[in-house]
């Protein structure tokens, strides 16, 4: 048997520690190891975006990172968007611009817009188009997921505006 | 829009947030590969290299030796493979096919064909030992291209295999597995009144849904000898009937819970993997989960059928259609059964045509078994067909849009299937095109070009069923058999709460399990929110029905007294007494009991569709790069029970259209011979 080996992680938030196989990805670590189903297996090799989650900070495709890689960092996934104050406006906005359909692609993509406001808080479309192009979805065709985007970036300013004030 | 009572909808035609999308967009919702069970095993299949071998022999010793592994199983552990085989001709062929697709027995028929199956302690281990299987092939030639599997002389993928058509059974074996024809009128009259004859042969990609989510299952087989699996899928009750007949295993012993889905298009009903898991389990006694890779999802669960269309049509001058005939050759994939009946229903089903014939090949190729794939089999035949009224309307010097009204099926309109149109929206669509502000506006610049298409869908009805539970607080728990994918379950939920004249936040829609609601079609064919809203509506009336009976009893009336109206109950006139539909729930228990509406129907009526699509494109004329510049999709959708998820369907739908168009397609890899190479060499 492979001798499986020690993680200690910030995940969303909350310290982890978790026992992995070296070979094992980020993504199984957060899905098979902690119970975190909400990043998705769609090609496990980084294609579709669909377990993107923040590592540090950075946009990654969790299908491409080890599951040792992520000692002493921090990791976000779409467990970690909404929190006791409510979901996050991202996610309100696509619930509200009916911006998915399936569903599967949603956590991914919903990390990966986010990563895009932390960075642009007022993208135009096609930063917006552009940045998710490595988040695939099937359904939508894009253009409500795109809007909803959009809106989340005008309500998030809107917040910070009533925050300034 | 108003309802059958006169008034406003007040919950259809409005746009409320799906009652899944909080789950959803929070990672809460749980989708086929998420499924999680106390010792849960992972099973991995070992899949053919080959696009076309004979098994000689297979030995599983060295994977069932390697640690991990619990148990192996093939083709020898499917009980209806088992009973087929002792059958001696008498074999029940349709049966044959689909337990050589879930596990192959004698031959392997494409690159990605299941032959053995291995449950292990995870996922690792599983498809290690996978590859540990031995299997002795001896290749043989393989057919890709469905024109060369068609002809006499090529290498048969069904030795026994015969062509059936109209006028018998074929002496000679075939890869042709069907001909289908329709004959309207006399084509050879009509071609002869013609002035002029477009001739066009077409071909098609075989193409993948490609939804996101892989397949996957997990079943676990109990001590007291019940099954329940959790697949996704687009009908669990579909799932259940195959497993019944795979495992030959009686339907009240299975239980099929569907997961969310994560995308299907056509491609989830048939059942992959869940019969293997049920054999893993049974053999070691723990659930075992399957789920398949992207590349496993690719080469071995339904593509649609790539195609060659030859699509003749004859016109006067004046631009109307004396004659069409069309000949559709389908990729059936490995084993028969292509959506030809899609096909050959709306080829030219969007025109009246005086004289027509449809020809429809079914043929057999070492590709994965073709599934239906949004407006099965339809799309490809319609591309086609537009191709050519485009040169017709052309060569007539009449206007595109022009030439489809002059030509277009109208009520009544015969189609060369056989089919007579009924309600038919093919006028309002194309007016709908003609006035929009995209088909007149300029298209300037170089090698730029605008395009419109039209076609027609049949739709489906079929058999749905739901429960309506009446809770003491007046809220209602509205249980149905249909999958949801794209937000049914909201709009199911809102043709309850219309129905019962509530506000939408008190009904509560889920999907339910084959144990916990009647038997349902699956969601596909565009069926779900009409057929499965039939069934709510009428459980909401029976619910309706029955409270009334309760009022009645209450009040000590005859139940024709009681009326129902905007969510109060009342005997009679001013001054009898009321109850709200709240009041009245929390009295049930002392007038009988719960009350649960139920309904359960089989859509024999529905109506058939029209859409129209306009396109701008520009394309580059040294590399050919066709890049899509304004897209404006129209589509008759009947009345909209929640306008943001139709529209949802029609982008998602153009954007997967335009895919097939421009950039989809399989290159199948074979590691045997490929016949049309060999015969060209």
């Amino acid at each position: 048997m492979i001798h499986k080996m020690r993680v200690s992680a910030m995940i969303n938030g909350e310290s982890s520690e978790f026992l992995c196989a070296p070979h094992q990805s980020l993504l199984e670590c957060l899905r098979d190891v902690l119970g975190l189903t909400g990043s998705k297996e769609g090609c496990n090799d980084g294609n579709c975006g669909a377990c993107s989650v923040l590592l540090d900070g950075r946009l990654v495709n969790a299908c491409l990172v080890l599951g040792v890689e992520i000692e002493g960092r921090e990791v976000t996934t779409v467990e970690g968007l909404a929190d006791w104050r409510g979901l996050h406006p991202l996610q309100q906005a696509f619930i509200e611009q009916d911006a998915l359909q399936c569903g599967y692609c949603t956590p991914g993509m919903l990390i990966a817009a986010k990563a895009l406001l932390d960075r642009d808080p007022d993208p135009s479309e096609e930063r917006i188009r552009a940045w998710l192009a490595g988040n695939l979805c099937r359904c939508t065709g894009y253009d409500k997921i795109v809007r909803a985007v959009q809106s989340a970036a005008a309500s998030m300013s809107e917040d910070r505006e009533e925050a300034r004030s | 829009m108003t309802n059958p009572k006169g008034d406003e909808y007040a919950v259809i035609g409005t746009r409320p947030p799906r009652v899944d999308a909080a789950d959803k967009a929070t990672g809460r919702a749980r989708f086929g590969p998420d499924t999680d069970l106390p010792r849960l095993l992972h099973g991995k299949i070992l899949r053919s290299p080959h696009a076309h071998a004979r098994i000689l022999s297979i030995d599983t010793s060295r994977a069932e030796a390697f640690p991990g592994v619990h148990a192996v199983v093939t083709a020898k552990d499917l009980p209806a493979a088992q009973d087929l085989a002792a059958a001696l001709g008498e074999a029940d062929i349709d049966l044959k096919y689909r337990c050589d697709n879930t596990l192959a027995s004698d031959k392997v028929l494409y690159v990605g064909h299941a032959i053995a199956a291995v449950a292990a302690c995870d996922p690792h281990t599983a498809e290690q030992a996978a590859q540990l299987i031995d299997v002795e092939y001896e290749v043989l030639p393989a057919v890709m291209d469905v024109l060369d599997a068609a002809r006499e002389d090529a290498p048969l993928i069904h030795e026994n295999m015969r062509t059936w058509s109209l006028a018998g059974t074929s002496e000679a074996p075939s890869n042709v597995a069907n001909h289908f024809q329709s004959v309207k009128g006399d084509p050879e009259t009509g071609f002869a009144e013609a002035d002029l004859v477009v001739e066009r042969e077409i071909r098609t990609a075989t193409v993948h849904h490609s939804y996101i989510e892989p397949h996957a299952t997990t079943a676990t087989w109990g001590p007291d000898g019940t099954l329940t699996v959790h697949p996704t899928t687009q009908g669990a009750f579909g799932i259940r009937d195959q497993l019944a007949s795979l495992l030959r295993y009686p339907l009240s012993k299975i239980r099929v819970v569907p997961t969310e889905v994560g995308g299907a298009f056509g491609g989830k009903s048939t059942s992959y993997l869940d019969a293997v898991a049920a054999l893993l389990s049974r053999k070691t006694g723990r659930p075992v989960k399957m789920v398949m890779t992207r590349a496993e999802t690719f080469l071995a669960t339904g593509p649609t059928s790539g195609t060659v269309i030859r699509v003749k049509i004859g016109a006067k001058k004046d631009g109307r259609i004396t004659a069409a005939q069309a000949a559709l050759y389908y990729e059936a994939g490995a084993f028969p059964g292509a959506p030809l009946w899609g096909g050959m229903g709306v080829v030219l089903a969007a025109y009246d045509i005086p004289h027509g014939q449809i020809d429809g090949y079914d043929v057999v190729v070492n590709k994965p078994k073709a599934e239906t794939y949004r407006a099965p089999g339809g799309t490809p035949p319609v591309f086609a067909v537009e191709q050519v009224i485009d040169e017709l309307a052309e060569q007539t010097g009449t206007d595109p849009l022009e030439f489809r009204l002059l030509n277009r099926a109208q009520e009544g309109t015969q189609r060369v299937n056989g089919g007579v149109h009924t309600s038919v929206s093919s006028y309002e669509v194309l007016k709908a095109v003609q006035a929009h502000a995209h088909y007149s506006a300029p298209l300037e610049g170089p090698h730029r070009g605008r395009g419109i298409a039209f076609g027609h869908w049949g739709n489906y009805g079929g058999s749905s069923s739901c429960t309506l539970d009446v809770n003491s607080d007046g809220t209602v728990s509205l249980v149905t058999g249909s999958v949801d994918i794209t937000g049914t379950r909201t709009s199911l939920a809102m043709q309850a709460a219309e129905t019962l004249e509530l506000t939408l936040d008190r009904v509560r829609p889920t999907v339910g399990d084959t144990d916990s609601v009647g038997y349902t079609e699956g969601s596909y064919g565009s069926r779900t929110t009409m057929a499965t809203g039939v069934a709510v509506v009428t459980a909401a009336k029976d619910a309706i029905a029955q409270m009334c009976e309760r009022a009645a009893m209450l009040w000590n009336v005859p139940a024709e007294a009681v009326s129902y109206r905007k969510g109060t109950f009342t005997a009679g006139g001013d001054g009898s007494p009321q109850l709200t539909f709240a009041e009245l729930a929390a009295q049930l228990p002392r007038t009988g009991g719960a009350v649960t509406g139920v309904g359960n129907v089989h859509v024999d009526e529905w109506g058939g569709s029209f859409g129209a699509h306009i396109v701008d494109v520009a394309v580059d004329p040294e590399t050919g790069k066709v890049t899509i510049l304004r897209y404006t999709a129209v589509q008759d959708a009947g009345r909209a029970i929640h306008p943001s998820l139709v529209e949802g369907q029609m982008q998602g739908g153009a954007v997967q259209g335009i895919g097939w168009a421009l950039y989809e397609g399989y290159r199948c890899y074979c590691l045997s011979s490929d016949w049309s190479e060999q015969k060209a060499a």
